[in-house]
């Protein structure tokens, strides 16, 4: 196939690609344009594969086969409440791809040509430095996500100073390598070393429950990383695709950090919680049991349930839904109020509650809920903390004032449940436990919803 | 010769600005599958592991270099679309219960 024929088809597939996008922003068309988008990807290898570049199969089909096994065995299996893992290491996957692609092109496709132009050499060193960095904070961000390593902050003295150095002798050394680039330059080692070292040192201060902000970053460098490999192997699809991947990421990230009212600085470089100056909140905690729960829920007319973290560890989404059924059945209108960053990714609380079969159109955002609030007889929080804690709303000297909450506390009555009285992930007090209209069902999420179910019963 | 980077610079700024566009007005429900969905694209990647693994080049380390990343990129195309299927899958609106 000609190169001509090859590039035409690039250009299909980049439409694909962009419509289906297009088409993942509502929720009717989605899963259509996640097919076409495949369709372009699928194009996009076959006219590779096609091309005169190619000339040996044998190594390409082993690889593609072991690829293709992970990933579709992966796909099927994982867990939905293990999806945040799942992405960190499909990002992980395509940075450390698009750092292989750049390193290959350092020895060059055509062997007469000798040593790669110093253009070429400095898009060398964009893709080894950003894949570097996406593969191994991806596998911190998995870590941190999969609790093999502390989820909490890991802050330390100097922090800033050495990932300042390390993205100076980055720099430094890619100058370098861009004088001279040989396959066997010592300077390109020391780029990857650098950049694997950076991706982990960048990931490591960053907090559980920053990771929505984390993961979409990350997704928005492994777009970058093909780009940057596309420049490196002068491929126009890999950097159309890879800057629409880019450009995604920053808007989910941007969209997360607003959702915390905090800068993406703030919440790269400063541990959340390692300051504690909030206004100590003193009171008495009403505790309530699944009995006593149960008739004022079955009172209620009106009940929103705020999921967090917390349904998915408890891994209580399914008997969420069925208790709403029950409730629903009672003549009740349930509702389900999502905050952006409630759990660990972008959507989290959203996916789970679609497996357990919860219509989409009964999750309400922020701002649609809040104004709602005063008419709800009972908000049920089950597993949330900071993205309700009126704190956020009221106390100017809580480390978390401005961020967006949910008014859980304006409703007429509010059931936590919780494990403890442990603080949230910021560390921050939450009035909301001692509120004159809370109750506190203490437990884990997952049996007291099944109590209250079993009272319905 | 010397205006290639150029171009390709010149169609970088494009797609960046077209990405923003497209993106900008995503609902809140829908932001896990629109993640996974542009990972797998980022997985487009694979076009070059195919040609660097494929090139027959006399460096051996070319092409296992190659390889590896074909691997990765494949596992990154084959597993984000199919895992973006899935949770699609399960978004359902209120009017499909009684189906």
């Amino acid at each position: 196939m000609s190169a001509l024929l090859v590039n035409l088809a690039y250009i299909v597939a980049a439409v694909l690609f962009i419509f289906g996008l297009r088409m993942l922003g509502s929720p009717a068309t989605a899963r259509s344009g996640n097919a076409l988008s495949s369709g372009g990807m699928l194009i996009a290898i076959v006219v590779t594969l096609l091309s005169k570049g190619i000339v040996e199969f044998h190594w390409i089909a082993i690889a593609a086969a072991a690829g293709a096994l992970v990933g579709a065995l992966a796909s099927r299996l994982v867990a939905m409440t293990s999806m945040p893992e799942m992405v960190a290491l499909f990002n992980g996957s395509g940075g450390i791809a698009s750092l292989l692609v750049g390193w290959a092109a350092l020895f060059g496709a055509d062997p007469g040509v000798g040593a790669v132009a110093p253009f070429t050499a400095v898009t060398i060193f964009l893709s080894a430095m950003i894949g570097g960095v996406t593969f191994s904070g991806s596998i911190v961000a998995w870590g941190k996500l999969a609790e093999v390593m502390p989820s909490r902050a890991v802050v330390f003295a100097a922090q800033r100073l050495i990932n300042g150095a390390l993205l100076g002798g980055l720099v430094i050394c890619g100058v370098f390598f861009a004088l001279d680039p040989s396959p066997d330059s010592y300077f390109f080692y020391a780029i990857l070393g650098l950049a694997l070292l950076l991706g982990i040192m960048a990931v490591i201060p960053i907090g559980g429950a920053d990771m929505p902000v984390v993961i979409s970053l990350l997704n928005s460098y492994s777009g970058l990383a093909a780009c940057a490999a596309g420049f490196a192997i002068n491929n126009n699809i890999l950097i159309v695709s890879g800057s629409l991947v880019g450009a995604a990421g920053i808007i989910l990230t941007n969209i997360m950090c607003k959702a915390m009212n905090r800068s993406l600085a703030n919440v790269l470089f400063s541990g959340f919680g390692a300051v504690k100056t909030a206004t100590k909140v003193e009171g008495e905690v009403k505790p309530i049991v699944a009995e006593d729960a149960y008739l004022i829920l079955e009172a209620a007319s009106a009940v929103a349930f705020v999921p967090g973290y917390g349904m998915a560890v408890a891994q209580a989404q399914h008997v969420v839904r069925e208790l709403g059924e029950l409730l629903e059945a009672n003549g009740c209108e349930v509702s389900y109020a999502i905050h952006p960053v409630a759990g660990r990714m972008p959507g989290h609380m959203n996916v789970l509650l679609a497996e357990a079969n919860v219509p989409y159109d009964q999750l309400l955002e922020a701002d649609d809920i809040n104004p709602r609030m005063p008419n709800v007889d009972v908000a049920v929080v089950i597993g949330a903390n900071d993205v309700v804690n009126p704190a956020a709303r009221d106390d100017e000297a809580s480390p978390i004032y401005g961020m967006p909450i949910i008014n859980v506390d304006y409703a007429r009555t509010v059931f936590v449940l919780k494990r403890s009285m442990a603080s949230g992930f910021a560390g921050v007090d939450n009035p909301l436990f001692f509120g004159t209209n809370t109750r506190m069902l203490f437990g884990d999420a997952k049996a007291s919803i099944s109590a209250l179910i079993a009272e319905f019963k | 010769m010397e205006l290639i980077p150029v171009y390709l610079a010149f169609i970088l700024i494009l797609a960046i600005f077209l990405g923003f566009e497209l993106i900008s007005k995503v609902p809140a429900t829908l932001h896990t599958p629109l993640m996974s969905g542009a990972n797998a694209i980022s997985g487009v990647t694979i076009v070059g592991a195919l040609l660097a693994a494929g090139s027959g080049g006399p460096s051996w380390l070319a092409t296992l270099l190659g390889s590896a990343a074909v691997f990765f990129a494949t596992i990154n195309v084959v597993g984000g679309y199919l895992v973006t299927d899935r949770m699609l899958g399960m978004f359902k609106k209120k009017t499909d219960d009684e189906l």
